[in-house]
């Protein structure tokens, strides 16, 4: 079953192949099931790798599947090799798994789109991509899916480039990626150049004999990829932007999966973390907190119903970074896996009431539509009590996780991820409450339009209520994989063991799970009485809504100072560059100019200049040499 | 009446020298193509005449050996390049060695 690996990636490569070939024909709405059908059947064949894993004991947890030699340059041999372990293979469950459910609601979402099939194309080249990435067994073939899903992220983001500001937000995502992506790249040089290879198991079996300044290199320069790729500070820009896509787009790439590949990169590499110097992972926990503070407090005063879920993103991504720097890796999958089940839902919930409110994505303009979508409520409310962190939601369980292991590395980092935690509970019963709650503010905003007349949301098609219902379940019960009351019930953290390590720590964990709790509530409380009782007014600073003129001031610096150097230097490059270059070229075609003349073309010519040199060269020797 | 001259090899070299200056010359100053291939086979034949001469003084037999050689690669020049020539002459009748400058730089 194990060598059977290789179907999970050939999977909807077929069918990224099949709609290339037949999507037009295909249509609206085939194209979509057929995707979803090879997306699905990867998630058959990755449960069934799963069980056979399951069945072997754990030291015995990992296999590596070789399909072909893929660069044999001189020392440097790279296969297209999967790694079968717990970690890729968990990566894998929920790719897939969570990305069926996505492509499944995707066809009620994109119905009656133009472009319907390209979209399903699309979908499918990164799910190939992403899988890829996990499973890949040396840095390269996990550089090829990383590069793969940042394409498949600018296509998808920019789906409906028509419209200026979702081109501009494609472009905009994938230059700040590739600010990220050199990081990555000379993690890998650094690797090679320590290890002589670019294999996993080759580069951490190496960890432990490295040198601590190769390992603190490898692992931070790792660390600015999955900056760039999982939008933390300061590469965070491109992320709530990515919102122009269409809403499956951002729930299963900018939610769910993709995001999640610089998280999972820092696990893979976790033994060359640990061999760092201890700045390394301290770094790595702070910007993963400040992040998650950071993009929180820019959340709370947004409108825009993607653009909280986006900044919620990236803050629930700087937990997993905070958990990374603690050096609890189970922790940071755990939380990726609970985040991708209640994410994943609340996008595809958001999703639902765009869709329905004909694309007006402005919470000011929504409210009590709890009556109108029951379904989509009740799921939404689901996955907001699961981000909130109240028990016995599966984001409780895993958030808990990270800052026990934050405690254990400092009170300090524990404290902002409480004060995170308590506006993550803010901000996201502020959105509930605009969006289902309240009186409907959408009858005079639609009036104004003139257009709809008697317009009233209604609920999804049942296409689209499967996966909300099925996100849900998984949201309520997520957190069975890993609870912490023993050995026993820890499963994720025992079937990671191998590959990740435990996370010691022998603080009491209830008193903690007890403050957390109160926080969340509290943070739900204070969010009721403002949005719901009125008893305050809602504190919305123009700074915040604003993301703290981060954006603004990136722009600001780059179209000013920015544009300005690098006119300087594309000058220096025009005149001083290709100058020196010219200037070459013509001294040369200036010679050759008059060189051209000794070439009568008169044979004669030539016959006596060859004659000359002869008798000068005759002369040479008889007289120079012949002296001597 | 003296005894007749006995030929030394200094006459060898001195005609070879006379017979290679007549040849470059010939090249030189004749506009002919045919003339001056004929003149530069005097030149090789004059070049053949001295690797004789110095070869017989010396008792070395690579010299004629060397001259066996020569006279193969002129017969193999000669036939390209009177092929040529011949073919030049049917384009341009009359044409002298000044005439072929297409080459002109």
């Amino acid at each position: 079953m194990l060598d059977l690996v290789w179907l999970i990636p050939a999977l909807p490569l077929a069918g990224f192949a099949l709609i290339l070939l037949f999507g037009r024909r295909l249509g609206d709405p085939k194209a979509g099931y057929l995707a979803t059908l090879m997306c699905s059947a990867a998630f058959v064949v990755t449960v069934g790798i799963y069980f056979d894993l399951l069945s072997k004991p754990s030291e015995e947890r990992q296999h590596v599947y070789r399909l072909f030699s893929w660069v044999p340059v001189g020392s440097l041999k790279v296969d297209l090799s999967f790694l079968v372990d717990p970690l890729s293979i968990t990566m894998c469950l929920f790719v897939t798994g969570v990305g069926a459910l996505i492509h499944l609601y995707a066809i009620g979402y994109m119905h009656g789109d133009p472009r319907f099939s390209k979209f399903f194309l699309y979908l499918n080249l990164f799910a190939l991509s992403m899988l890829l990435l996990v499973l890949g067994e040396n840095m390269l073939v996990t550089f090829l899916g990383w590069e793969g899903v940042g394409t498949c992220s600018y296509l998808l983001i920019s789906f409906w480039h028509e419209r200026a500001t979702a081109a501009t937000a494609g472009k905009k995502a994938f230059i700040t990626n590739r600010v990220g992506d050199w990081g990555f790249m000379l993690a890998m040089f650094f690797a090679f150049q320590a290890t002589g290879t670019l294999s996993y198991i080759g580069i951490n079996g190496a960890a432990s004999t490295m040198a601590q300044t190769t390992a603190t290199a490898i692992a931070l320069f790792a660390f600015i990829g999955a900056v760039g790729k999982s939008a933390q500070l300061p590469l965070y820009l491109w992320l709530p932007d990515a919102m122009e896509g269409p809403t499956p787009v951002s729930a299963l790439i900018h939610a769910a999966t993709m995001v999640t590949a610089g998280v999972f990169l820092m696990c893979r590499i976790s033994p060359v973390l640990n061999a760092a110097s201890s700045y390394a992972p301290n770094l790595i926990a702070i910007i993963g907190v400040v992040t998650a503070l950071f993009a929180a407090t820019i959340a709370v005063a947004q409108n825009d119903i993607k653009r909280v879920l986006a900044y919620s993103t990236v803050s629930q991504l700087g937990y997993m970074f905070l958990a990374v720097g603690s050096g609890a890796y189970t922790a940071a999958i755990f939380h990726m896996i609970t985040h991708a089940f209640f994410k994943a839902l609340l996008f595809l919930g958001s999703g639902a009431v765009i869709h329905n409110m004909h694309h007006e994505q402005d919470m000011r303009r929504m409210g009590a539509l709890r009556k109108l979508m029951p379904v989509t409520a009740a799921t939404f409310i689901v996955g907001w009590l699961a981000i909130a962190g109240v028990p016995p939601f599966a984001g409780f369980w895993s958030k808990d996780d990270i800052l026990l292991a934050a405690y254990d590395k400092s009170p300090v980092l524990w404290a902002l991820g409480l004060i995170t935690a308590l506006l993550t509970a803010y901000y996201m019963t502020r959105q509930v409450i605009m969006v289902f709650y309240g009186e409907a503010r959408w009858h005079d905003a639609h009036e104004e339009h003139g257009a709809h007349g008697d317009f009233e949301p209604h609920e999804s098609p049942t296409i689209m209520l499967i996966p909300l219902v099925v996100l849900a379940v998984l949201s309520v019960i997520g957190g069975v994989i890993n609870l912490p009351f023993n050995a026993t019930t820890e499963r994720l953290t025992s079937w990671l063991e191998p590959v990740l390590g435990v996370h010691e720590s022998d603080t009491a964990k209830l008193p903690f799970a007890l403050i957390a709790v109160a926080i969340a509530l509290l943070g739900i409380a204070a969010s009721i009485m403002i949005y719901s009782k009125h008893k305050a007014k809602p504190v919305e600073p123009e700074f915040l809504a604003e993301g703290w003129y981060y954006d603004a001031a990136v722009s600001g610096f780059m179209g000013g100072p920015g544009r300005a150097g690098f006119n300087a230097i594309a000058w220096f490059d025009a005149n001083i560059v290709d100058g020196a270059v010219n200037g070459i070229a013509h001294v040369v075609r200036g010679t050759a100019q008059r060189l051209r003349t000794v070439q009568s073309g008169n044979v004669r010519n030539y016959a006596a200049a060859i004659g000359v040199g002869v008798v000068l060269l005759l002369a040479w020797f008889v007289i120079v040499r012949g002296s001597r | 009446m003296t005894a007749a001259a006995v030929p030394t090899t200094t006459w060898y070299l001195v005609l070879a020298a006379v017979l290679f200056g007549i040849g470059t010359v010939g090249v030189l100053v004749r506009r002919n193509p045919l003339i001056m291939l004929m003149c530069v086979e005097l030149m090789l034949n004059a070049v053949n005449l001295s690797f004789v001469a110095l070869s017989h003084q010396m008792g070395d037999i690579g010299g004629q050996t060397t001259v066996f050689f020569v006279m193969v690669v002129a017969a193999a020049e000669v036939v390209v390049g009177l092929g040529i020539i011949v073919a030049i002459l049917r384009r341009k009748p009359n044409a002298t060695a000044d005439d072929l400058a297409e080459l002109k730089g």
